[in-house]
């Protein structure tokens, strides 16, 4: 059996297709490695092994009988929670979903069956998406496998962990703030939030439908082009997947780029910097000048407005989303909805089963962002906090257009700081959401960003280079990297797991 | 601005949420704290700014009107906290 803490999905593929190894052969050394590393590191909520095993007798069948295999035949895939998987556990890292198994697939689900990928587990993830540390999960926290006292980020915490541990060489999770990246930087790995449009979110389960977007993890670019490529596309479930054609990323990742003029966003360098991550990112400028590149300063003015646009803009849509969960139609119902104060005694019935519904499924976060939207978009508030925040997002969109106007990739930290302590950050909601400030305003204006890893702290832990393109310029963002990483060897560093 | 307790417990109601006491207070401070935050957006001049609600803005996305397949229905009733062969059940609306 190979080695599975050097394995990519590259390798895998070229050993399968060289017989030296069969999908069923790897299916089951991921399956062995999770049975004795899930425990401490909490990274499935969901793993069926004889369903895992089963996709990938199929796929050895194929081979076998030399019929038309896909791209990502016998590779497993670990699927963040948020994702429709037909007939699976999808839940969300919710009480409000237990035992709920979706109807359907998700097409980046369908995509991934047609690719003949492996499904391997549903990975935790903070409680519908909202978080950035993978704590506030119906399940328990999942610990980051650099040092198991450390958040693995969030909200694709699970997803991120899952890679970093060699637990599944590829995994999808889902980035409406910087739930990739900031899991990607933290965990030492390569973490692509696409374009808006880029990939369909039907049968992701939504927080903020205009900022969602789903994208891949994985060890190095060439792993991530790969599962990008076999999950783009227009989708006719998904209005705002657009049209335009899917490039031959995988093919295309070593061609040098045509123009290699860099932004460094003097914006993301200021207060709250920990040092030795701008060293890191500042190391990464010279490995640019290096290799050819012209690096300038760039400004983007109103990136302090990012968070509090987003923290407006974000839980608006959260409240709307979320007021699907009533206890009606599937998730969780209250036993118990009898009125329990003076106010409640007006309310019908069916309205107070709503609420004790939605009290005893949601978590805290999830509460919290339920009323902040809510409040935002209140009669007499709506003007001065959503369509303000909404100005105030194309302000930040007009700051990289301008941008993009001289420089062809923007770069900068991916957060800033490397992994926090479990615990240290959860009391206070508002020292969490700045954990993101860097990620944020790409998801506002809708342009893609891409987390590789650049360096280690003097104690260990990852620091990830953030990496920003215009709107459907992935294929030049993945070149850009690639410049980055055929230079350096972070890729292929390992945590000190046991 | 500051949210008041009762402002709180008036949201909470709009969103459908319950609410103990103790809950009241802690939210009624870190909403606060937050609202606070986001407050700096009223320091920037967004005269003549159009809002932007998509990142991507994509218009007018048609398609033929052709009936396609629905959910079945027991797939859609699969789920359901209560419900009978052919319904959701819940609590009573009209007396």
């Amino acid at each position: 059996m190979t080695d599975l803490t050097r394995a990519t999905a590259a390798s895998l593929l070229s050993l399968m297709q060289t017989k030296q190894v069969s999908a069923e052969e790897i299916a089951r050394g991921y399956l062995e490695r999770a049975e004795k590393l899930n425990p401490g590191l909490n990274v499935f909520v969901h793993l069926d092994a004889e369903r895992v095993l089963d996709q990938a007798r199929v796929v050895d069948k194929k081979r076998q009988s030399g019929g038309p295999l896909g791209a990502l035949a016998g590779v497993p895939v670990a699927i963040k929670d948020v994702l429709c998987v037909q007939g699976e556990p999808t839940t969300c890292g919710s009480r409000m979903l237990r035992g709920f198994k979706p109807p359907y697939d998700a097409t980046v689900i369908t995509r991934l069956r047609q690719a003949d990928a492996v499904l391997i587990g549903k990975t935790n993830m903070d409680e519908f998406a909202m978080g950035s540390s993978t704590e506030n999960s119906a399940y328990g926290p999942t610990r980051n496998p650099w040092d198991p006292e450390r958040i693995p980020g969030g909200s694709s915490g699970g997803s991120a962990a899952a890679v970093a541990a060699d637990l599944a060489p590829l995994s999808l999770g889902s980035d409406t703030g910087g739930s990739i990246r900031q899991p990607a930087a933290v965990c030492g790995i390569v973490g692509l939030k696409p374009t808006y449009g880029r990939v369909s979110r039907y049968g992701l389960i939504a927080f903020a439908s205009s900022l969602d977007q789903i994208g891949p993890f994985s060890h190095d670019l060439a792993d991530a082009a790969l599962l990008m490529e076999a999950i783009s596309g227009r989708d006719p479930m998904d209005a705002t997947s657009v049209d335009t054609p899917v490039p031959a990323y995988s093919t295309t990742l070593d061609t040098p780029p045509k123009s290699l003029r860099i932004g460094l966003v003097r914006e993301f360098f200021g207060e709250g910097l920990d040092p030795e991550v701008a060293a890191s990112v500042r190391e990464a400028v010279r490995v640019y000048e290096a290799a050819g590149a012209t690096v300038k300063d760039v400004s983007l003015p109103h990136s302090r407005y990012g968070a509090p646009a987003y923290y407006v803009v974000a839980p608006a849509e959260c409240s709307s989303n979320l007021a699907r969960y009533d206890g009606t139609i599937f998730g969780h119902r209250a036993e118990d909805f009898s009125a329990k104060s003076p106010e409640e005694e007006g309310l019908p019935p069916l309205v107070r089963m709503m609420m004790a519904s939605r009290s005893e499924g949601f978590g805290a976060e999830v509460k919290r962002r339920i009323m902040l939207g809510t409040f935002a978009l209140s009669a007499g508030y709506a003007d001065q906090y959503y369509t303000q925040a909404l100005k105030v997002r194309r302000l930040i969109r007009n700051d990289f257009d301008a941008a993009f106007q001289e420089v062809d990739v923007l770069i900068g930290p991916t957060t800033p700081t490397a992994a926090f302590k479990l615990g240290e950050k959860s009391a206070d909601p508002l020292a969490m959401y700045l954990s993101d400030i860097y990620t944020i305003t790409t998801n506002l204006a809708g342009i893609p960003g891409l987390s590789i890893p650049c360096g280690l702290t003097s104690t260990g832990l990852p620091v990830g280079l953030q990496l920003m393109a215009p709107a459907f310029a992935e294929e030049n963002l993945l070149q850009t990297a690639r410049v980055f990483e055929r230079a350096t060897d972070w890729h292929t560093r390992r945590p000190p797991l046991a | 601005m500051d949210l008041s307790r009762d402002d709180v417990a008036k949201v909470a109601i709009l969103a459908r949420l319950r609410m103990e006491p103790s809950d009241l207070d802690l939210f009624t401070g870190q909403l606060n704290q937050i609202v606070g935050f986001v407050a700096q957006l009223q320091e920037l001049d967004t005269t003549n700014v159009e809002p932007l609600a998509h990142g991507v803005e994509v218009r007018n996305v048609f398609r033929e009107d052709v009936r396609g397949e629905s959910l079945p229905r027991e797939a859609a009733l699969a789920n359901a906290p209560r419900r009978n062969a052919e319904s959701f059940l819940v609590p009573v609306v009209l007396e």
